[in-house]
């Protein structure tokens, strides 16, 4: 049983020369598959567990902003991790999930009031808060599964140009269709926010297997194939045009329950909100965790928050003391990706995951078996 | 009247199509040779602009003095940048490389918004730059017909360089194909360099004639530059210096043939429609027009 935790009883002789710790360290085994998304969700919950038990509603509001970014990569990740493809229209998913998911959770008398120009069948539409997520999350893959699958024979620069193109034409949409999305204007939903703590942490956990499990099962290990060796991926048969359709479409899916959980946490929404600035933030953190594995994801989400959060106090503080310094934060984070790009590619994880074997392995505990992680091929080709 | 009407087009369109085509070239210049997008190139018009407004507010320099220091801050900002943040990526994967100049890009623009303002400021202008002439008729501003002057003086020379000096044949081998050009003695660095610096050249140049038109420079303003010089690009073939010329006529025939035919309604879907006239070339024609060197990159 590969993919379930077993535990080896240790020799009773054995305990009484070394430590029970030791032994239990040494025979304890669970695989690598299982291990990682254990690992990660109970680094989630105990950090959420602890912010929720300290009660401070300033720290409470970014953890949960803070795992609805986390949910957002590892949607990311999910698709460019995979396949290689910068997916720059991924925010625009986002963006349309958010929009769409507010649309359905609203009372019509509140859109009535708030977006008097909206269609009057969308007016109409009323879902509780759980199926408008779904909902946004639908309409954001359905958008996807609709325009994606001529794009997806395309690879390299030309494949990053279509996407950009798809996210501007994204954008335009959602800043320009005033009947449903307010227009340029600021999309107000009112109400109370119902993307709490324990919601937000319970979908990261639901999306944290889900994403890793993608990665591991035989679509998300064609996909990977089709990053790693084009040549010699294609020789092995595997559809390059169905794989990567189902990455994209699943990811968009993550994306809009993402944009869904956003907006019903800030509770007013701009097209502006879904583009850059918030590619951006997510590129940076999955150049910094590692783009290529799930704990990249994780652990890039973490380290950019906390240094943002940190950088923001430093900007206020300097703001304050009288100096503009408004900026400084993105100026930070992107010469910290440049700097890992040039001597640290593939992110602090190096293109790995967190692992009980990994942690055996770096503390030196117990007999390692002698099994290899294939290190992951480097991206690169010689010019 | 119709002939009046015709004329103005035809001067709009080739105004806007030679400002355009200098963006677009100066895209494919390091396209060609690095195979980067380079997303900081708008980064490299905003910089000459506020050179532009900086030398034209705060001092009494002669005009033709200001234009060619802002023209050269293109220049030094393009060879910079490649010294100091493209050149540890040779022979690195082309995604580094793209990421790489995202990065560069937001970091350039929080610079302008920190260092001097995120405002815009009106960028001053000899007064005959702005000033109305008359063409067979037709009123338009002298700087569109200096515009179609430069461009067609730029190109002129260009072509000269290009097919008749030895760093222009160079140049065209290494855009063919790098490694045969570098086993044939072309030196890897001066190439990637002089791409760099004729791609801030034309930055420079843009940005003299593209602030006149909106007479003000912001942090921010150089996205719309940059996406032009995308469509234009992608439009005219990524891999031939005539296809992105080319490419920046057709866009500004397009974009004003859509901005005369389009309901006002719809005319704010404008760039929606230009980004999927891109898709649609990206995957119907991904070589664009003029084919040059392209390679098929596709799959399935």
């Amino acid at each position: 049983m590969r993919s379930s935790m077993s535990m080896n009883k240790a020799p009773v002789t054995e305990l009484t020369k070394r430590s029970a710790a030791k032994v239990f360290f040494e025979n304890f085994d669970f695989s690598r598959k299982t291990s990682t998304v254990v690992f990660l969700i109970v680094i989630l919950v105990a950090i959420g567990a602890f912010i929720w038990w300290l009660n401070i509603p300033f720290i409470e509001d970014i953890f949960t902003s803070s795992a609805i970014t986390l949910i957002m990569a590892l949607g990311f990740q999910l698709y460019m991790g995979n396949s290689g493809i910068l997916n720059w229209s991924y925010v625009g998913y986002v963006g349309i999930g958010a929009f769409t998911s507010a649309i359905f959770s609203m009372t019509p008398a509140l859109k009535a009031m708030q977006i008097p120009t909206m269609y009057p069948f969308l007016i109409g539409l009323h879902l509780p808060f759980p199926l408008a997520l779904v909902a946004g999350a639908l309409v954001a893959m359905i958008v996807a599964a609709v325009v994606a699958w001529p794009l997806m024979r395309l690879s390299d620069s030309v494949g990053a140009i279509t996407q950009f193109a798809l996210l501007i034409v994204i954008n335009v949409i959602l800043s320009q269709w005033s009947k449903v999305t307010n227009g340029p204007r600021t999309f107000t939903l009112g109400g109370t926010r119902l993307t709490t703590l324990w919601v937000t942490l319970g979908i990261a956990v639901i999306v944290i297997i889900a994403v890793y499990f993608f990665k591991e099962s035989s679509l998300g290990l064609k996909l990977r194939a089709t990053r790693d060796d084009r040549y010699a991926a294609r020789s092995s048969g595997i559809n390059f045009v169905a794989v990567r359709y189902f990455g994209y479409v699943a990811s968009a899916f993550i994306g809009g329950l993402a944009g869904g959980l956003y907006s019903h946490y800030i509770l007013s929404i701009t097209a502006a909100s879904f583009y850059m600035n918030e590619l951006f933030t997510l590129l940076s953190m999955l150049v910094i965790g590692g783009s290529m594995s799930v704990s990249g994801a994780f652990f890039g989400t973490l380290l950019v928050t906390l240094a943002r959060q940190g950088l923001r106090q430093f900007e206020l503080f300097l703001t304050r003391s009288g100096f503009e310094a408004s900026g400084t934060t993105e100026i930070v984070v992107a010469v910290l990706m440049v700097v890992f790009l040039i001597w640290r590619a593939n992110g602090i994880t190096g293109g790995g995951e967190l692992s009980w074997f990994g942690i055996k392995r770096f503390l030196r505990i117990g007999a390692v078996k002698k099994e290899k992680i294939p290190k992951q091929k480097q991206q690169e080709e010689k010019v | 009247m119709s002939g009046h009407v015709l004329l103005e087009f035809a001067i709009n369109v080739l105004s806007m199509g030679s400002l355009y085509a200098l963006i677009a070239l100066g895209l494919v210049f390091v396209f060609g040779i690095c195979k980067l997008i380079n997303f900081a190139y708008g980064e490299f018009i905003t910089v000459s602009t506020y050179v532009l407004y900086f030398l034209g507010t705060f001092t009494d320099l002669p005009w033709p003095l200001v234009f060619l220091i802002g023209i050269l801050s293109g220049v030094a900002i393009g060879f910079l940048s490649e010294l100091t943040a493209f050149r540890p990526f040779r022979g690195r994967s082309l995604d580094a490389l793209l990421v790489t100049s995202f990065a560069i890009s937001v970091i350039l623009q929080r610079i302008f918004q920190l260092g001097i303002s995120p405002r815009s400021k009106a960028v001053p202008y000899p007064a005959f730059f702005n000033m109305n002439i008359e063409l067979f008729g037709v009123v338009t501003p002298l700087r569109n017909i200096l515009m179609i002057g430069t461009t067609a003086v730029l190109l002129i020379v260009l072509v000269i360089v290009m097919n008749h000096t030895t760093l222009g044949v160079a140049m065209r081998g290494a855009s063919e194909n790098f490694v045969t050009a570098r086993l044939m003695g072309v030196p890897a660095n001066l190439v990637i360099s002089v791409a760099f610096i004729i791609s801030g050249f034309l930055a420079g140049v843009v940005a003299i004639f593209w602030s006149a038109r909106t007479g003000s420079v912001e942090p921010l303003m150089g996205s719309s530059p940059l996406l032009i010089g995308f469509i234009a690009v992608v439009i005219g073939g990524m891999h031939s210096l005539p296809g992105a010329v080319l490419g920046g006529y057709v866009y500004a025939f397009i974009a004003n043939v859509l901005s005369l035919t389009l309901p006002t309604s719809v005319l704010s879907y404008r760039d929606a429609v230009m980004f999927v006239i891109v898709i649609a070339f990206l995957v119907l024609k991904p070589e664009g027009i003029m084919r040059g060197n392209y390679q098929e990159e596709r799959v399935g």
